[in-house]
């Protein structure tokens, strides 16, 4: 066991990953992640590639891009269709939840 | 460690083509895909498939996990033989030391050896990704958590093993469902001096028993007695720090939203709780209570269908 206390850096809704930060993150190429930004998968701040920067749930989210392509062979299109369909069932679910419905019913 | 029949785990035969074992993979990873699938256990099972296909998809992979023979049994105590991988040079791509992770023991010890023989040089090592599940109470008060992670090792060799590696990770008064604590240096030990990567913790509330959460915002389901909604009370209601008294307006009825402004998840501004107003009508199951609900009854004139003209 380390016995140290380890404080990290929380990332949030703050837009303070960089790009390079990202596709390490994703054990992607660079490359990569500008196809996500130009089918809309990610929509980072700032101008420019070097100004590029986003938040928790874009890391998030490209990961499971890169799951889903790679489980799939799916074209970063077809990923983007399926990250928008999964959202939308995710967003029914929690209304479901909400309304005292099980969702797996 | 027990010997895993990847053929079975995809379900085709051990005369299976490239092609057939490719099509097995991804029809059950339509199925238990951990992205897409709601199954109880399916990453688990996802994990197993993606370790079954890892193997079979290569072919110099599958010619030496073939060489084990048809004597083995899934589930069986194994032990690599000694002359185990003699003659294969696998070829170091496909699988990553974070994929490694995820796999069992026993693809470690037939392919974890030989996973990152090419790496030459200095590279920073590999982010990794862990999740952490906390109590919602967690967000309130900060707290301490021990993470443990079966975190791949390279030794000098550029050999793989996997060793269990145990984290004190502070957890921040304030943290949110869905927000990653990265701890720098903490992933895969860099080549060549080379630095370390990070660690990423996606930090996930277990459900709670009375509050749902929405960002920052709790949502708490308040029930009421009829009068108290009718005539307007203060009732207890609780908080996760603490039960607080709240004023009911007269005439409020089920699912009327109150909010108790900053009662939510603490930060710069703090989160809402909101309660939603429930009735509960009392049992009728004594004389004394039928009497009081024919009383009213008899002397309230009220028709709750009357939106609907009957």
């Amino acid at each position: 066991m380390d016995d140290d206390m380890l404080t990290g850096s929380i990332i949030g809704n703050e837009y303070v990953l960089t790009a390079e930060e990202l596709a390490r993150a994703c054990r992607t190429e660079m490359s990569w992640i500008v196809e996500l930004i130009d089918v809309g998968i990610l929509e980072p701040q700032g101008e420019e590639q070097s100004g590029w920067r986003f938040c928790a749930m874009d890391l998030t989210c490209a990961r499971r891009a890169a799951r889903l392509q790679r489980a799939f062979g799916a074209s970063t299109e077809a990923v983007a269709v399926m990250l928008d369909l999964l959202a939308e069932i995710e967003r029914l679910r929690g209304r479901l939840k909400r309304a005292g419905v099980d969702p797996n019913e | 460690m027990e010997f895993k029949d990847y053929y079975k785990v995809l379900g085709v035969e051990r005369t299976a083509t490239a092609d057939e074992i490719k099509k097995a993979y991804r029809k059950l990873a339509r199925t238990y895909h951990p992205d897409v699938s709601k199954e109880a256990g399916a990453e688990a099972r996802f994990k197993e498939i993606s370790e079954a296909y890892e193997v079979l998809q290569d072919p110099q992979k599958r010619a030496a996990y073939d060489q084990l023979g048809t004597r083995w049994r899934a589930g069986q105590e194994f032990t690599p033989p000694p002359d185990w991988g003699a003659g294969f040079e696998f070829s170091p791509g496909g699988f990553s030391t974070a994929d490694a992770a995820d796999f069992s023991d026993f693809f470690s010890s037939l392919f974890g050896n030989f996973a990152r023989r090419a790496t030459t040089g200095r590279s920073r090592g590999e982010d990794h990704h862990a999740k952490i599940v906390i109590p919602l109470e967690d967000a309130f008060h900060g707290a301490t958590r021990t993470v443990t992670l079966r975190a791949p090792q390279l030794d000098a060799q550029g050999r793989v093993s996997l060793r269990e590696h145990t984290l004190n990770v502070r957890i921040p008064k304030g943290i949110r469902d869905g927000q990653l604590i990265r701890l720098t240096g903490q992933g895969a030990p860099g080549a060549g001096g080379a630095p370390p990567g990070d660690l990423y913790l996606e930090v996930r509330f277990d459900p709670h028993a009375l509050y749902r959460v929405e960002g920052h915002d709790l949502l708490l389901t308040l029930p009421l007695a009829p009068w108290e909604a009718a005539l307007g009370a203060t009732v207890k209601a609780p908080t996760p720090t603490g039960v607080v008294e709240v004023k009911i307006p007269a005439g409020s009825q089920s699912g009327k939203k109150l909010r108790l402004k900053g009662r939510g998840i603490p930060g710069n501004p703090a989160g809402d709780l909101y309660l939603t107003l429930d009735v509960v009508l009392p049992m009728a199951d004594t004389e004394r209570a039928r009497q009081l609900y024919r009383t009213m009854a008899q002397e309230l004139a009220f028709n709750p269908r009357r939106a609907l003209g009957v």
